[in-house]
This record gives C-alpha cells, sequence and structure tokens, in this order.
C-alpha cells in the first residue's frame, strides 16, 4: 500500500464517518422528538445545521489567545477522525497494530481536553466554568472507563491490539457472557455516556445554566467542526465498546449490537435530568469504580 | 440562491432576548417549543450564546440602561443574523412610549427584520411571523 492509497484511504473513512455521524444524530434527535410526543425535525437536520455554519461568520474574542482558540477545534476533529480510521482499518482490513487499544484511549481523550484549552483560551467567564466542569469530567470517567478497557486487555491475554482482542473472542466467546466482561460492558456503557457529554453528564456544556458552557465562544465553522467531532464519537465510541465486549462489528448482527447500545444511550439521555459535578465525581469514582474492582475478581470464572 | 442560504433557511438558531419586558412575550415563546406548536420541525432551536445564533427574537421596551447592550449583543452575533421584535413593546413601545427610561423604539438602534405585535402575541402569531422572515431570506 503505497502512500497515495493510505491518503485516499483515510479521506474516504472520514468522508464516511461524519455523513453517518451526522445522520445517527438527526436519528437521535428524531427518536429525542417522538419521545416528548413533538414531531421533531427531519433526519437530515444536522447537515443542514453544519452547511448554514460553513457560511456563517467566525468571530475571535478580542481576549482570546488567537492561535489556540483556532487549532483547538481542528485538534478535536482531526484526533476522533483518526481513532475513527484506526478502528475501520483493524475491523475491515485485518490490521494486526499493536497497542492500538492504548493508541485510542489516548486519542480518544482528546476532544474532551481540546474542548477545555478551547474554552480556557476563549477568555469568556462563562466558558472558563465550563471548562473546569470539562476537566472536572475528564477525570471522573476515565477511570473506570481505563479500568474497563484494562479489563478487556487481561481477558484477551495481555493482548492490546484490536484485531487480537476479536480474534480471541471468536475463540472463547464473547467477554460480554462472562461475569467480568458483563460488569464491565456496563461500567465502560457508563464510561461513554461521560465521554459523549450526552444528558445526564452535559455539564461543561449545560445550555440552561452556562449558555453553551465550553462552546459558548465558539461561531460559524468553528462551531460546526465541534459539531462533527460529537457526530464521529457517537459511531467511534459505541463500535469500540462492541470491538471490546461484544465481539466485533460482524455484518447484520453487528448492526444489531450497535443499534441496542444507540437505543439505549437514547433513552439513558432522555429520562434523565442534569446532574451536579459533584454528584458525577462521586458516581463515577464511587459505585462506578467499586464494581470494576469487584469484576476484577471474576476474571477467570 | 446558493446551498448555504438555503441550509440557512432549514436550521434557523434563535437566541431570545429580553430588554425590559413583563416576561409575558418570554413566555409565549417558550410555549413555541412545546409538543403542539414544536418549531423544532423547522430545524430552530433555542440556543444559550448570541454567537451561535441566526436570529434574535427581542422583547419588551428597550430601557435607557440595554441601549448599549442592545448594540453589543447585536454586534456579537455571527453574521448573517436577522432581528425580530416580539410584541408591541419591542414594536413601537406600546403604552410606555413616553416613560422616563424609554431608550427609543427598536428600530431606530438596530436594524430590525421582521415585527410581531400583540400582548402577547400568540404562539400562532409568531410562527406566521417567522414564515414571514423565512421569505425574507429568499429575496
Amino acid at each position: 500500500m503505497n502512500l497515495l492509497n493510505i491518503i485516499l484511504l483515510f479521506i474516504g473513512w472520514s468522508v464516511f464517518l461524519v455523513v453517518a455521524g451526522l445522520f445517527v444524530l438527526g436519528i437521535e434527535r428524531k427518536i429525542a422528538a417522538r419521545l416528548q410526543w413533538r414531531v421533531g425535525p427531519p433526519i437530515w437536520q444536522n447537515f443542514t445545521d453544519v452547511i448554514k455554519l460553513s457560511g456563517k461568520e467566525i468571530l475571535i474574542p478580542e481576549k482570546a489567545n488567537k492561535l489556540v482558540f483556532i487549532i483547538a477545534p481542528f485538534a478535536a476533529f482531526l484526533s476522533a477522525l483518526v481513532s475513527g480510521v484506526i478502528i475501520i482499518l483493524s475491523l475491515l482490513y485485518g490490521k494486526i497494530m499493536p497497542g492500538d487499544l492504548i493508541l485510542l484511549i489516548y486519542l480518544l481523550t482528546v476532544p474532551s481536553l481540546c474542548l477545555f484549552l478551547g474554552a480556557s483560551a476563549s477568555g469568556n467567564i462563562l466558558a472558563s466554568v465550563g471548562a473546569s466542569r470539562e476537566i472536572k469530567l475528564v477525570l471522573a470517567y476515565e477511570l473506570p472507563f481505563i479500568a474497563a478497557m484494562i479489563l478487556v486487555i487481561f481477558k484477551s491475554g495481555f493482548s492490546t491490539s484490536l484485531y487480537n482482542i476479536i480474534k480471541i473472542q471468536k475463540e472463547t466467546g464473547i467477554n460480554f457472557l462472562s461475569v467480568a466482561g458483563f460488569l464491565g460492558f456496563f461500567i465502560a456503557f457508563l464510561g461513554i455516556i461521560g465521554k459523549l457529554g450526552i444528558v445526564p453528564f452535559d455539564i461543561a456544556e449545560a445550555e440552561t445554566e452556562i449558555a453553551g458552557g465550553v462552546l459558548v465562544e465558539y461561531s460559524g465553522m468553528l462551531l460546526g467542526f465541534y459539531k462533527m467531532t460529537r457526530a464521529i464519537l457517537f459511531i467511534v465510541l459505541p463500535v469500540l465498546l462492541m470491538v471490546c465486549f461484544l465481539g466485533g462489528f460482524n455484518g447484520w448482527v453487528g448492526l444489531l449490537k450497535y443499534i441496542v447500545i444507540f437505543v439505549l444511550l437514547v433513552l439513558i439521555k432522555n429520562t434523565n435530568p442534569r446532574v451536579r459535578i459533584d454528584q458525577a465525581l462521586r458516581f463515577y469514582w464511587g459505585f462506578t469504580t467499586i464494581i470494576i474492582f469487584i469484576s476484577f475478581l471474576f476474571l477467570r470464572v | 440562491m446558493d446551498i448555504k442560504t438555503k441550509a440557512l433557511k432549514k436550521s434557523l438558531w434563535v437566541f431570545h432576548l429580553s430588554v425590559g419586558s413583563c416576561n409575558n412575550c418570554d413566555i409565549e415563546i417558550l410555549d413555541c417549543l412545546t409538543p403542539k406548536f414544536d418549531i423544532e420541525r423547522f430545524g430552530m432551536v433555542l440556543v444559550g450564546s448570541p454567537r451561535h445564533a441566526d436570529v434574535l427574537l427581542v422583547t419588551g421596551i428597550v430601557t435607557k440602561k440595554n441601549v448599549e447592550r442592545v448594540k453589543i449583543l447585536y454586534q456579537q452575533t455571527a453574521k448573517p443574523c436577522f432581528v425580530v421584535a416580539i410584541g408591541t413593546c419591542a414594536c413601537s413601545g406600546n403604552m410606555f412610549r413616553f416613560g422616563y427610561n424609554m431608550g427609543g423604539p427598536l428600530k431606530n438602534i438596530i436594524p430590525v427584520d421582521v415585527f410581531i405585535p400583540g400582548c402577547p402575541p400568540t404562539p400562532a402569531a409568531m410562527l406566521a411571523g417567522i414564515t414571514k422572515l423565512l421569505n425574507k431570506v429568499k429575496e
């Protein structure tokens, strides 16, 4: 595979990820509307939003650190894209990349950190409140999430490559059916709710109390890049969960697994109020972490 | 009409700006989001920051203290943006037009695209006004 092929592969799958993500977010808005007995926006609404944002003016606040303020959305977008392409490479092309699970854990933290950096650079008070909440939320959910990933690494004989994790699950049965894997799945699921920043844990951009929080100063296409990052993560994180616990993404069964995780996410989003930051921290470091450490006891069961 | 203008018509994000109203128009604006009227089916969302907004919904008379703030908020909104005056107060000043703290009618301070009179205007009237705004975007 020469360089041109690699670049074409990356661009092609990036376009796929963005389109699929925006489409999934549209379905999510439609379901949320139907749950509230509304008609709701059309499914392609998010494409319209992003196209509209590309035509808007980009305003940069006077007090902002311009370089960081502009680079942060691009960095978040690119890291989400790269993590998506890495998963697709090991799922569909059978590439064995040792340590790509660890690389993914790092890459998936970058969007949150970029939100934090961009918000801190914007020089807005509400954005700084949002940034402080965002970084606390990162500290909160990373502990159980990484512990669940370490559980997966233990289960698959200390292999850190996604391809090997899927292969071992094909031989010995999927992780979800063992006690430790079952508990680990739900803990990692709670982790990705925090990573996606959907409603119980959308404290960082709480629209009604801090007016968009971390996103408050972003306008135009910079905001559009954050929207697309969120859309890509809506594809990447459930697929990562499927790879680690449900035996990969294989054909129609894989699509069914994705829909189950997606419906669970939407239902949790629409039936829960927003928590406070101390409640979120207590939830992730208390209950969730205790369960994940208990599940380590059942590794050989 | 290019694709960006078309997209703008289908996804107007609304920022709600109250500059000295009695809160009655504000409550009626929130009614537009309820299942009965549901403006989200036209792609309209209530956003919390003027940076994200395409439409400024202004309610109430502009008091003297708020004149500067309205101007600043209008500058902070990313262009292209539209201004909709909601309620008789924002349109003309209503019975407060000779009041001691009246800062002038809204149209003298920032350019207004659509006026929706009424005290308060019903959600149906607001939807009719938004339709007028959409026709204006076409031009």
